[in-house]
């Protein structure tokens, strides 16, 4: 973390209801990491401490980090599962490099996450896990809470199970399932020291266990002990407040990636009066727009769990055809046995929206991490000349605009549109500044109704295409007198039967090429608050908040720099390859090898400086922002100090 | 888990399909495009079979929707004056799915064969079925891939030399029928590409079945396995294998009647002679035999040899169809709630920031 930027600032002091004054210090951004076994609910604990920071109006930005493994063997390294929570006064753009806190509930852990914690950082630990058998299950010789290990760190050390187990001594809850309330007693020390309310995870924990309301009372007592536990015992000596955010004017909700982009799906039907169809099979990161769907089906939704993701996406083009939105949402691995199919819907030219939630590849990979490895696979991932425009969120709110976008091209240019979210996205969560319904685009389409063909018979020729979008009608079955077959085999112009004439493929090939290439997209906008970089950061998706956060940073230190993030991978904006020429030098950080790299030069012949990782999670904004510092040195021809470590980015391609 | 009754479906296979009352022909069926099968290929049979049968429906042949995978049957809705997929290979269950479920008004058919259906396209045709979505299919066997030019089928009887088995296949066939009912099909029959009449009997049935319903049709490929069905063909062969079944009359065959189907061991059939059993003891046909255990102990009659081949329908049963279900669930949540999308975006926590 680079306090010097981002850090906090000011602090004052407030008697505490003992007597005992406890400092109250203001910060502007706070970064907190919970971090325990699968089984203790740190996805959950994560997720109300963000609704609680929502609630108080900070603005936050999550980053949920899980094993694949439902419940992998407790205790274990590969068991740990975490949930770090950015919250601030100002807007943020990422979940934050570092934790300034981390909560540490069992040696697994301390130790998978301890060297994250920067030197001075905050350690709460759950000292009643740190027994010698867990302590030798993760490789700890001796308990590092009694050795010199975590000296760096203000440590502080709660028996959180026994403390709570002690609250609901009176409950008759036996001792374990009172043991599990633990999770509630970490969230409820942490809402003490950030000043966060309450009656919202109260109120929650009541809904949640609404059907089993003395779960509901213990889960809540576990909560209040851990905040009095902070109130009363004279362990901590300071709370943080962090003041509510100055964002844009308007109503806000906290909102996950995969919620907004099924949000954004359902206003897109709403936009353009037809039904959705979501064929879909079962898959991680994105089964959660599947529950999601499922749940509105007064919105005219039908959601089928196909049988597997050919089925899904074949219903959803199944569903076009019939003049519905057809959607599917699937990640990776999932989108390579949808490919036959997408091919199809370029063939036969049929509104389809494939939703690619990315993940770690190639194969299963890594199922609950990031990567965006897949866009040439959404970009070529098929046979034939087979073109797909492909649209892409830069953050978890954004994912809702994307896929109003989505539907908008597939619409419009009756052709499947790849919208390539990520894991990180998908799961991550931020507040959304609500849009206005009435301020969503009109999205409505025009069916065919009458004959059309061109040589003045009353047939119907289904590839006669609209001059301008090059689009071809979309007669759905049940009009009268538009009886026509489409199919997979090579398509005669206009009249649409099946034509092997060589003039005709290769012309053909053309438009249905030269419809993708003319889809409307907006202009690439650069920031650039100087005016007199001359280094570009260009990005994609996902990387958009730490490639900004590193921009803030390199500007802060003095330096210039322009940054830019394409929405549309493809077609690609039409003033892209002004904006790559007009810089000296343009770095284009993925978390791939390089992919969106090697087309902006295969494109424009520009060359790219490409900084690339695949670690499975984002890029930290400190990373980047090394990078840009040394791009724009090597740019402007001084000679960093920091050569050695250009070089070592470069290693990276 | 709860699990909802969702109840069992009144309607009719074609209820809220238009219909007309101008009376149709089978000329108006044909499309102008020229038919590319084969010379002498069973496919033709079953076109003709088919654009003869459709207009006795009298439905609007606007809301008629053929969809097919790959293979050479699967060019048949180019042929046919309706609308049309020609999708890709064992798909057409799947993408026909997504038209039934939200088009109510269309009554859509599947032409598949024997590889798209039960190779490439096998988990669809099994999972539709299962899920009893409101399509006729029509699988088109004749034990063997035509249109890659004759390598063995799922179909293809064991040891079948081929192109690409020159010493014999190793696979064991699959029977269609016992697969269909393996998938608790509701509607299964199986008709002769050379018996008109049976196979447009069996097509009025499927069209008037609410739910999938499964027509398995030998089919006879002139190029790469010709003759395949002959024995069920000549005089004095058929009558002694071809077993037809009639619902609700005693299961009969022979020249003469003087076979029949009789009980075995643990709820099979067995093919006896009547004069040695017995008419008492022929078994009635039931159709509508809830469980399909008995319709499976019929398919079982059947054999690579064809020695015995079961026609007609086998099972035909009422169970609720998918699409329907869905669309009641949509029903259901409709009435509900209405679709309130600006209350939706908002949720239930929301700040201002002024």
């Amino acid at each position: 973390m680079s306090t010097s930027v981002e850090g906090g600032t000011g602090n004052g002091a407030n008697p505490g209801p003992n007597g005992h004054r406890t400092e109250v210090t203001k910060l502007d951004r706070v970064v907190i990491r919970f971090a325990g076994d699968s089984g203790d609910g740190m996805q959950l604990t994560g997720d109300r401490f963000t609704s609680e920071a929502a609630a108080f109006g900070n603005d936050l930005a999550t980053l949920p980090n899980f094993p694949a493994e439902i419940r992998a063997p407790q205790g274990t390294l590969p068991g740990v599962s975490s949930f770090q929570l950015h919250f601030a006064d100002y807007d943020i753009l990422t979940p934050g490099d570092r934790p300034d806190v981390l909560v540490a509930m069992n040696p697994a852990a301390l130790k998978a996450n301890v060297k994250d914690l920067p030197r001075g950082g905050t350690l709460i630990v759950n000292t009643d896990e740190f027994t010698k058998r867990n302590l030798t299950k993760v490789g700890y010789e001796s308990n590092p809470l009694e050795s010199h290990e975590l000296e760096d760190y203000l440590v502080h050390e709660v028996a959180m199970a026994t403390l709570t187990q002690g609250a609901l001594a009176d409950t008759g809850l036996g001792k374990k399932d009172a043991e599990r309330c633990k999770n509630m007693f970490a969230l409820g020390l942490l809402s003490w020291m950030y000043h966060r309310p309450t009656e919202g995870t109260e109120r929650f924990l009541r809904e949640k266990f609404a059907k089993k309301p003395d779960l509901a009372e213990a889960n809540i007592l576990a909560f209040r002990a851990g905040w009095n536990y902070g109130e009363t015992t004279e362990a901590f000596a300071s709370t943080f407040q962090v003041a509510p955010a100055k964002l844009p004017r308007g109503t806000y909700r906290q909102i996950t990636g995969n919620t907004a982009l099924a949000y954004g799906l359902i206003a897109a039907s709403q936009q353009a009066k037809l039904p959705m169809l979501l064929g879909t099979y079962p898959i991680t990161p994105a089964s959660d727009i599947l529950h999601e769907l499922s749940k509105h089906k007064n919105f005219g939704i039908t959601t089928f769990q196909a049988e597997d993701e050919i089925a899904g996406i074949a219903a959803a083009l199944g569903a076009s055809y019939g003049g519905r939105l057809g959607v599917t949402s699937t990640s990776g691995p999932g989108v390579a046995l949808k490919s036959e199919t997408i091919g199809l819907a370029v063939m036969t030219e049929l509104p389809l929206v494939i939703i690619d939630v990315q993940r770690g590849g190639p194969s299963t990979g890594l199922p609950t991490k990031t990567e965006q490895a897949d866009l040439l696979q959404a970009m070529y991932g098929r046979n034939g000349e087979s073109p797909v425009p492909i649209v892409a969120p830069r953050s978890p709110a954004d994912c809702f605009d994307a896929a109003v976008e989505a539907v908008r091209i597939a619409l419009k240019y009756r052709t499947p549109v790849m919208l390539l979210s990520d894991g990180a996205i998908a799961n991550g969560s931020e507040p959304w500044l609500i849009p206005d319904v009435e301020e969503l685009p009109d999205l409505t389409v025009k069916f065919a109704s009458a004959p059309n063909a061109m040589d003045g018979s009353d047939e119907f020729w289904p590839y006669v295409r609209d001059t301008e979008t090059l689009a071809r009608e979309w007669a759905i079955p049940g009009t009268p007198g538009l009886q026509h077959r489409i199919g997979g085999l090579e398509k005669a112009d206009g009249a649409g039967n099946i034509s092997y004439d060589p003039d005709n493929h290769d012309r053909m090939v053309r438009l249905r090429q030269s419809k993708v290439d003319g889809v409307d997209v907006a202009r690439l906008a650069v920031d650039d608050p100087s005016g007199e970089a001359r280094v570009l950061a260009l990005g994609w998706g996902s990387s958009y908040g730490p490639i900004g956060a590193a921009c803030r940073r390199v500007r802060k230190s003095g330096m210039k720099i322009a940054q830019a993030h394409l929405r549309h991978l493809n077609p690609f904006p039409a003033n892209l390859g002004d904006v790559l020429r007009a810089y000296d030098t343009v770095v284009v950080p993925e978390m791939n090898l390089g992919q969106l790299s090697l087309l902006l030069r295969g494109r424009y012949l520009v060359d790219v400086r490409s900084y690339t990782k695949v670690a499975g999670l984002p890029f930290k904004a400190e990373e980047l922002a090394d990078v840009f510092t040394n791009v724009i040195n090597d740019s402007e021809g001084t000679d960093s100090a920091n050569e050695h470590q250009l070089a070592a980015t470069e290693a990276h391609e | 888990m709860t699990a909802i009754d969702l109840g069992l479906p009144q309607l009719g296979g074609l209820d809220g399909v238009p219909t007309t009352d101008e009376p149709q022909k089978a000329k108006e069926y044909k499309s102008d495009q020229e038919v590319r099968w084969c010379p002498g290929c069973g496919d033709y049979v079953v076109l003709n079979a088919v654009q003869s049968f459709l207009p006795s429906l009298g439905l609007k042949r606007e809301n008629i929707v053929f969809v097919s995978g790959i293979g050479c049957s699967s060019r048949f809705p180019y042929y046919m004056n309706t609308y049309g997929v020609h999708s890709i290979h064992g798909r057409a269950p799947a993408i026909a799915t997504g038209l039934a479920v939200t088009r109510p008004d269309l009554s859509v058919w599947v032409v598949t064969g024997d590889g798209d259906a039960l190779s490439i396209g096998g988990n669809h045709l099994i999972h539709t079925l299962r899920r009893n979505v409101n399509l006729k299919i029509l699988l088109f066997n004749n034990r063997i891939y035509g249109l890659t030019k004759g390598q063995y089928s799922p179909t293809s009887e064991e040891g079948k030399v081929t192109k690409s088995t020159p010493m014999g296949s190793l696979d064991h066939p699959f029977n269609p029928v016992s697969l269909a009912l393996g998938a608790e099909g509701t509607f299964v029959a199986r008709a002769l590409d050379s018996d008109r009449k049976g196979l447009t009997e069996v097509l009025r049935q499927a069209a008037e079945h609410r739910g999938s319903a499964l027509v398995e049709i030998y089919q006879n490929c002139p190029i790469f396995n010709d003759g395949a069905f002959d024995v069920l063909k000549e005089q004095g062969e058929a009558e002694r294998r071809l077993i037809p079944l009639e619902h609700g009359k005693p299961i009969r065959f022979g020249a003469e009647g003087e076979f029949g189907v009789v009980r075995s061991g643990f709820g099979s059939l067995e093919v006896a002679k009547v004069a040695d059993v017995g008419e008492d003891a022929l078994v009635t046909h039931d159709a509508h035999t809830d469980d399909p255990s008995y319709a499976f102990a019929l398919s079982r009659l059947s054999t690579q040899d064809l020695s015995h081949t079961v026609t007609g329908v086998f099972r035909s049963v009422r169970r609720a169809t998918y699409d329907d279900t869905a669309r009641a669930q949509v029903q259901q949540a409709q009435d509900a709630k209405p679709a309130d999308l600006g209350k939706l975006l908002h949720g239930r926590e929301t700040w201002t920031v002024a």
